[in-house]
C-alpha cells in the first residue's frame, strides 16, 4: 500500500489523465452511489449503462487510458447488441471485420466448417473482430457522448485502490494517486479489476478452478494478404509452426495467429522475435512481408469465484470468471454480466427493488460462467489432449472427420460465445407452442421492425404484444412499463409466436425475456414483474 | 429407448472373431487407435445420449466380486 502509481503496462490511447478531483480535497471522504474500480471493456460498459440511466458513476483505473496488446478480438451478437443499446455499436460495426464462418483443418485438409448465423433479419453479425483497444475506445467515446448529454460517469485515470473494507451500508477505499492517497465512500463497489482483481484478493475471496498445461503464442501479423475473413484454424498443420494453429483476420490489415507451443517451453526464447518470425515464416512462406504488431505467450485458466456478490462489493467479468480464450466467451460474457448488473443497482438506487434481486445477478450470471467454463474446458481438452488415451480419441475424431460427415461436429476447435437462457432460473413458460428460442431467460432475438429492428424499442421493462393489444404504459411497484405493438412479419412470427396465433411478452431491461403468456393479463404481468423485481 | 443389455448380436463368434481379426499385427498404439475410431463410429449409431452414457456406466464394471 501507498507504493507510488507506475503503469504495469504501455498504453495505446490515453483517455482519461490524472487529473485532481474534489474529492481529493474534501474535509471529509465524500461517498458516491456507486464506484467501479477497471476501467476496462466491462467497467467501462457498465459505467456507461449505469450513467444513461441516470446514474452518477465514479471509475477509477490505475492507468490514464486502453492498454497495448489487442487480447480479446472476437465480439459476438449480443455484446454487439448491448453495445448498440449504450450508442457505441454503430461504429464498432463499421470499423470492425464481420465474419460468421469458420473452417478446421487437419495438416491440409479441411474436415470441418460451421457457418454461426446462417438466417437473415439481425443487425448485428455473429461476430465482428476488432481489437479491445478499439472496443474500449469506443466505449469510452460513447461515454464522453453521454457526459455531453447530462450523463455524470466520472472516469478517474490513475487511481487506484489499495485497500477495500466494507459494512452493510458501503464499501471504504482507500485509493493511490500520483498526488497521495484519498479516501471515498461507496454505495456499491463493481470490481472489474481483471482476471488477478486485487479486491477479490483484498476481501480474502477465491478464485478457484483448473489451469491447463500448454503454452499458446498470440502473433498479431500487420500484412497485405487476401485469406477470406473466416475464423481459419489447423490441427496438426502442414506448416509445422504448432501443435495447432488460428488465423483470423482484424481491421486495418492486422492478422491475428495463435500457435500452440506445448508445455514445456523456454519462454524467453520463444519471445525472441526471430523465434517468432520463423514459426510466422513457416506458416504464411517466405515470399510474404509482415511486420510484428504485438506478441504474447499465454497460458489457459478456467476459474471463478464461488460468489460474484459480496454484500456490498460485486465481481463482474474476468474479476469474477476466467475462461480459455478458444470460443470467445471472456470479454463477451463480461459485457452480459454489466448488461445483467446495472439495470438491477439503478433500481436499487432508486428505492424500486431490495438489495436481494442481487441474489438472482449472483444465480445468472454463474450459471452463465459454468456454462462458458464448460464450452471452454471442453475446447481444450480437444486441443491439449490431458492424456494419451484423450489423444487417442482427438486423433480418432480427426481421422474419422476427414472422411466421414458424422465425426465433424465432434470436431472442437471452440464453442463460440451466445448468450446464456437462464433456464431454472426463469418464470414457467406460459407459451409452450411459442418458439423456444424465445422462452423465459433468453435474450430476446432481433428482427427487421419498420425501418429499423426489434431491440431498438425494447427499453427498461417492455410489454411486447405481437399479434396482442397491451396497454400504451402499465405500472406496478412504482416501475413503468411500457407497452409495444408490433406488426407480424414472418421474422417475427417465427421468433415470437412459433404455433402461437399471438403472443404478449414481458421482456427485462437487458432484453431478456422474464414471462409470455398468448394474450395480456394485467394480474399476471404484474405478479412476473414483481418476482423480476425481487418482490 | 434402453441400453439393452441382452443378447442382440445376430452373429456373436463372428464378430468377435472380425474385431479380434482387425487387430491382427497392429501395435498397441494403432490397436488403440482403431479401438477410438470404432467407439466412435458405434456411438454415432445409436446415437441416443441416454444409452450411450449407461453404455459407459456399464462398461466401468462395479468391482462386485
Amino acid at each position: 500500500m501507498n507504493a507510488p502509481i507506475r503503469d504495469r503496462y504501455p498504453l495505446a490511447f490515453t483517455l482519461y489523465p490524472y487529473a485532481r478531483s474534489a474529492d481529493q480535497d474534501a474535509a471529509q471522504p465524500v461517498r458516491h452511489p456507486v464506484v467501479v474500480a477497471g476501467g476496462g471493456a466491462i467497467g467501462l460498459a457498465l459505467a456507461l449503462d449505469l450513467g444513461l440511466k441516470g446514474q452518477p458513476v465514479v471509475v477509477l483505473d490505475d492507468h490514464e487510458g486502453v492498454g497495448q496488446g489487442s487480447r480479446a478480438i472476437c465480439f459476438a451478437k449480443r455484446t454487439l447488441e448491448i453495445c448498440h443499446r449504450l450508442g457505441a455499436g454503430a461504429v464498432m460495426l463499421d470499423k470492425g471485420i464481420v465474419w460468421s464462418k469458420g473452417r478446421v483443418f487437419r495438416d491440409r485438409d479441411e474436415i470441418y466448417n460451421f457457418d454461426l448465423l446462417p438466417e437473415d433479419g439481425h443487425r448485428c453479425p455473429a461476430f465482428i473482430n476488432l481489437s479491445q483497444i478499439h472496443f474500449e475506445k469506443f466505449l469510452h467515446a460513447a461515454i464522453t457522448r453521454a457526459n455531453e448529454n447530462g450523463a455524470q460517469i466520472d472516469i478517474r485515470g490513475k487511481n487506484r485502490v489499495d485497500a477495500v473494507t466494507q459494512d452493510g451500508t458501503g464499501a471504504r477505499l482507500e485509493v493511490m494517486t500520483p498526488e497521495g492517497p484519498y479516501v471515498l465512500y461507496a454505495d456499491w463497489l463493481v470490481a472489474c479489476d481483471g482476471a488477478r482483481s486485487p479486491i477479490r484478493d483484498m476481501l480474502g475471496l477465491g478464485f478457484e478452478g483448473r489451469v491447463f498445461e500448454d503454452n499458446f503464442l498470440i502473433a498479431d501479423v500487420k500484412m497485405t494478404a487476401d485469406f477470406p475473413t473466416e475464423r481459419w484454424f489447423w490441427f496438426e498443420p502442414w506448416f509445422k509452426s504448432g501443435d495447432s494453429a488460428l488465423l483470423h483476420k482484424q481491421p486495418d490489415d492486422i492478422w491475428r495467429i495463435d500457435f500452440q507451443l506445448g508445455w514445456d517451453i523456454d519462454r524467453a526464447a520463444e519471445m525472441k522475435e526471430e523465434n517468432i518470425r520463423a514459426r510466422v515464416d513457416q506458416m504464411l512462406g517466405p515470399e510474404v512481408d509482415y511486420t510484428l504488431d504485438w506478441c504474447s505467450i499465454y497460458t489457459f485458466q478456467c476459474r471463478r469465484m464461488e460468489r460474484f456478490a459480496h454484500g456490498r462489493v460485486i465481481f463482474a467479468g474476468d474479476s469474477a470468471h476466467q475462461v480459455s480464450p478458444f470460443g470467445a466467451r471472456g470479454a463477451n460474457s463480461g459485457v452480459q454480466d454489466a448488461e445483467n448488473l446495472a439495470w438491477r443497482l439503478d433500481l436499487i438506487l432508486r428505492g424500486l427493488a431490495p438489495d436481494t434481486i442481487l441474489d438472482d445477478y449472483n444465480a445468472e450470471r454463474v450459471m452463465a460462467a459454468d456454462e462458458n467454463i464448460l464450452n471452454s474446458t471442453r475446447a481444450t481438452d480437444f486441443l491439449t489432449p490431458k492424456s494419451d488415451v484423450s489423444r487417442t480419441f482427438r486423433n480418432a475424431v480427426l481421422d474419422l472427420a476427414e472422411t466421414y460427415p458424422f465425426a465433424r461436429p465432434i470436431v472442437n476447435s471452440g464453442r463460440l460465445s451466445v448468450p446464456s437462457v437462464y433456464d431454472g432460473l426463469s418464470a414457467q413458460d406460459g407459451l409452450p407452442n411459442g418458439p423456444a428460442r424465445s422462452r423465459p431467460g433468453a435474450p430476446c432475438p432481433d428482427a427487421p421492425l419498420g425501418n429499423g429492428f426489434l431491440l431498438d424499442d425494447l427499453q427498461g421493462f417492455t410489454l411486447l404484444g405481437v399479434n396482442a393489444d397491451v396497454p400504451s404504459t402499465v405500472e406496478v411497484s412504482g416501475i413503468s412499463m411500457q407497452g409495444v405493438q408490433i406488426a407480424v412479419s414472418q421474422h417475427i412470427a417465427d421468433r415470437y409466436l412459433g404455433a402461437a396465433q399471438q403472443a404478449v411478452y414481458l421482456i427485462r431491461p437487458d432484453q431478456h425475456v422474464v414471462a409470455r403468456w398468448p394474450s395480456y393479463d394485467a394480474d399476471a404481468v404484474a405478479e412476473a414483474l414483481r418476482k423480476a423485481i425481487g418482490q | 429407448m434402453t441400453l439393452n443389455l441382452d443378447p442382440n448380436l445376430t452373429d456373436a463368434d463372428g464378430f468377435y472373431a472380425a474385431l479380434i481379426a482387425a487387430h491382427e499385427g497392429l501395435s498397441p498404439e494403432d490397436s488403440a487407435a482403431l479401438n477410438a475410431r470404432l467407439i466412435l463410429i458405434l456411438a454415432n449409431q445409436i446415437g441416443d445420449t441416454t444409452v450411450l452414457r449407461a453404455a459407459i456406466e456399464t462398461a466401468k464394471l462395479p468391482e462386485n466380486d
